[in-house]
């Protein structure tokens, strides 16, 4: 299962320029009604959270047209698009492929496992990156599957497209 | 309110490290007629398969430092695993004398109610620990290296409450792991049923540096020590002022007569901390000093004393 | 007799609920402060969750073990003494402990109370198994990751209580217990703290050619080739340079897990009455993944069919795996 992400096609124009900004612009109001479901329906995660509930992560699905700006602070939530070249520097970065960082935020991946096998690169304040895996990782069920009930029939259809196509390529990469 | 402080007793920690029965015997002939220390702690704390080498001269080494007018404790092994290490611990424990230092549970069993001072590799960390060992029959107790001023306090004056001897490390590297595994067999590639003695050629242990250089561990045998030197000479009038009631030097492979004597004029009161510190440091070449664990810090760093309080 | 009980890891409230559905026959875990050694940011439990985690295990059969099992330094020992008040109130089935203090206090002040002698008391022989046996009441010892198989066995003949031994996860190194290598790096101790290479003073270096530095407290603790696996920036599982290793080494152990799946037949005929899976720290999905492919394989040796255990490499550190101690006295 060795997904490395420096084999993800990476265009160099990929989430920078014109492009990224469109996009970004485009899903903003969906990562905006994300964050507060999620915040309302799991407030302990916050708890977990202590001290870096005010950190800014960077969360860099390599293979996304644009990166994640989240900073879970219950008082004032941020997570929004942004365009790589744009990204503001950030207190902690995760970075992998998308579906692999979904898996990991739903319990389904293994942080540790993504992270010795390379496929998960962790730069920044590794305390806060911590925290934030232990936080998610204590909530139960998925959140991958609650934001797709959020949009109904289409958003289950483009969670079930997306998971089958990562472990596709998944299959793909182990017979190589 | 102050207590007066009683001086605080200056003793010698067994030798950690594999030196020949020659530099052992030449060592302690030294120890004997020059160092002034009151107690010195002798026998094989690491590593069972080197205790062969010196049993024949412990005897004789016992008696001289005895004649010197030295305390000799015997202290057991660390780690008690296999046949032979259980019947070195069982053996050193059923002496009646000289005293005996217990390093693991297995010497605490077989000595039972017997008197016994308590080792650095016990786990004597709290109050509550230091009470029930008492209870056992324990007259002394040496605190784990790595506890902090104020926790020492506070495990002193229980100690001292219930009749205990108190003994905190004040020189030589820290041991800062055991394992069963020899790192020194395992660098010469090697395992520990056949590791040749290769440990001997290090008699202050294998360096280790990091990949970017730094020097940090020093292996020896299946014990991982401090690069750094524990130095606590500008601690000892605090270490005094709490209650300890012996202070601990580790054999290092320099100059420990010398080492003992710098200790000796301090805790006399005839040379300053700072000139005496100068001394040590020239004594010892080439080495870092830290006091950290005891500042509640890094263990390596090293901070100048807070004035004394 | 219940041969083989499965020890399960819980970090999270979550992590605990995991175990027990993927058929743990006891789970263990701890507080969210220096009375367990994996006090680590963001994991273990409140009191309100540890309560609810009580009564979720013990309505499917459950047990719950509470470690206690580090050493308080002298002045703090206060609150080792409130979490075991805690875990007797809310109904755990023993506390797995290390410190001599510790043990005394629960065994007096809690005399009902189940004791298992933790790893981290470090009691790798009858007798000083015994020293806890006779003087505390201690029911089960944890037994150190150091012994062979067989050695193992003739402990089992000298000793009056039960023994659980690590059958999967990180493979510690060093006498548990007696390691304060962090603290020397750190500032803050596996025994008096709880912790082990702490987040906060852990940072992975991203270099130009594609490989990663780990360091903790701004020493470099490996460096891994862009190729390369990796693993857990722990002091033990570093690599130094040596005089005659100028090119640096894995002085201690390279990163790599426990992993004795092949051996379960034999720990079970040597004696052993409980299989701990190491692992508080990692997530459910490790949990979810470890425990229900060893409760499969338990079952099946129970049930004297032949077992397949799933592969379970992915998960272990630098992905790679060894039997340890366990198979051969050579890995000393």
């Amino acid at each position: 299962m060795n997904t490395d992400i420096r084999d993800a096609p990476q265009p160099p124009l990929l989430g920078t320029g014109m492009f990224a900004r469109l996009a970004c612009v485009l899903i903003q109001p969906m990562l905006s009604r994300v964050v507060r479901r999620v915040a309302l329906r799991h407030p302990s995660l916050f708890a977990r959270l202590g001290s870096h509930q005010s950190t800014d992560f960077l969360i860099d699905p390599v293979d996304l047209p644009f990166a994640l700006h989240l900073r879970p602070d219950p008082q004032a939530l941020v997570f929004r698009a942004v365009p790589r070249d744009a990204a503001l520097p950030a207190g902690a970065s995760i970075r992998g492929r998308f579906m692999l960082l979904l898996e990991l935020v739903d319990s389904e991946e293994d942080g540790d496992a993504a992270f010795f096998s390379r496929d998960l690169e962790i730069t920044g304040d590794t305390e806060a990156v911590v925290r934030l895996r232990n936080a998610l990782d204590d909530i139960d069920g998925s959140i991958a599957t609650e934001t797709a009930e959020m949009f109904g029939a289409p958003g289950r259809a483009i969670l079930t497209r997306l998971r089958r196509s990562y472990s596709m390529k998944n299959r793909q990469q182990d017979t190589r | 309110m102050a207590v007066k402080a009683m001086k605080p007793k200056l003793t010698l920690g067994p030798i950690a490290y594999h030196w020949s029965a020659h530099k052992n015997r030449d060592f302690y002939a030294r120890i004997a007629d020059e160092a002034p220390l009151d107690e010195v702690y002798l026998g094989e704390v690491i590593c069972s398969k080197r205790a062969p080498f010196h049993e024949a001269d412990l005897p004789a080494t016992i008696e001289r430092l005895e004649r010197a007018g030295k305390t000799v404790v015997l202290s057991t092994l660390a780690e008690v695993m296999l046949k032979r290490e259980r019947k070195a611990t069982d053996d050193i424990a059923g002496l009646d004398a000289p005293e005996i230092e217990v390093n693991n549970a297995a010497g605490l069993y077989a000595r039972g109610m017997r008197p016994h001072r308590v080792g650095p590799f016990m786990n004597a960390y709290n109050e509550a620990t230091i009470d029930w060992m008492a209870r056992q029959g324990a007259t002394h107790v040496c605190l784990p290296t790595e506890l902090p001023a104020e926790a020492i306090a506070i495990a002193a004056r229980s100690a001292r409450n219930l009749g205990l001897g108190v003994e905190v490390q004040v020189f030589g590297r820290a041991s800062l792991a055991v394992s069963a595994r020899c790192y020194h067999a395992r660098a010469h590639g090697r395992t520990k049923d056949n590791c040749l003695f290769v440990c001997e050629d290090d008699p202050d242990g294998m360096p280790l540096k990091t990949r970017d250089d730094s020097p940090i561990l020093r292996v020896n045998g299946i014990q991982t020590l401090s690069e750094s030197y524990i130095d606590l000479l500008p601690e000892l009038g605090r270490l005094a002022a709490d209650g300890i009631t012996h202070l601990r030097l580790m054999p290092q492979d320099v100059d420990m007569v010398g080492v003992t004597t710098v200790f000796r004029s301090v805790l006399d009161g005839k040379v300053a901390t700072t000139e005496a510190d100068m001394r040590l440091r020239d004594l010892c070449d080439g080495t870092t000093f830290s006091n950290g664990f005891y500042h509640g810090i890094a263990g390596y760093r090293r901070i100048a004393a807070a004035a004394s309080t | 007799m219940s041969l083989a009980e499965l020890i399960c890891p819980a970090g999270t409230p979550a992590a605990l609920r995991t175990a027990v559905d993927a058929g743990a026959d006891a789970v263990y875990c701890g507080f969210q402060d220096a009375t367990n050694a994996r006090n680590f940011p963001g994991l273990n439990f409140t009191p309100d969750e540890l309560a609810a985690a009580v009564a979720y295990a013990h309505h499917a059969g459950t047990k719950v073990l509470l470690a206690l099992n580090t050493y308080p330094p002298a002045g703090k020992v206060d609150l080792w003494r409130h979490a075991a008040y805690l875990g007797v109130r809310y109904g755990v089935d023993a506390f797995i402990v290390a410190d001599m203090g510790v043990a005394d206090y629960i065994r007096h002040t809690h005399p009902l109370a189940r004791l298992h002698l933790s790893v981290q008391a470090a009691a790798s022989s009858p007798e000083a198994i015994r020293y806890y046996c006779e003087n505390f009441g201690v029911k089960r010892v944890v037994l150190p990751r150091i012994l062979t198989i067989p050695e193992i066995r003739q402990i089992r003949t000298e000793i009056p209580c039960e023994i659980e031994t690590f059958i999967f996860g990180n493979h510690g190194l060093m006498v548990e217990g007696r390691c304060s290598l962090t603290n020397y790096l750190t500032g803050q101790s596996t025994n008096m703290d709880g912790v082990c290479s702490p987040a906060s003073d852990v940072q992975y270096v991203r270099d130009t050619d594609g490989s990663m530095s780990s360091r903790l407290a701004g020493f470099t603790i490996d460096r891994f080739g862009p190729e390369e696996m990796a693993g857990y920036p722990t002091i033990c599982k570093g690599r130094y340079a040596a005089p005659n290793r100028p090119e640096g080494y894995y002085a201690f152990e390279e990163p790599i897990s426990l992993n004795l799946s092949r051996l379960l037949p034999e720990l079970i005929d040597a004696g052993v009455h409980a299989f701990k899976i190491e692992g508080r720290q990692r997530s459910k999905s490790y949990v979810r993944n470890v425990v229900t492919a060893f409760r499969h394989a338990v079952d099946d040796i129970r049930a004297g069919r032949a077992t397949n255990m799933s592969d379970l490499v992915a998960l272990t550190e630098g992905q790679k795996q060894t039997q340890g101690a366990f198979e051969t006295k050579k890995w000393r």
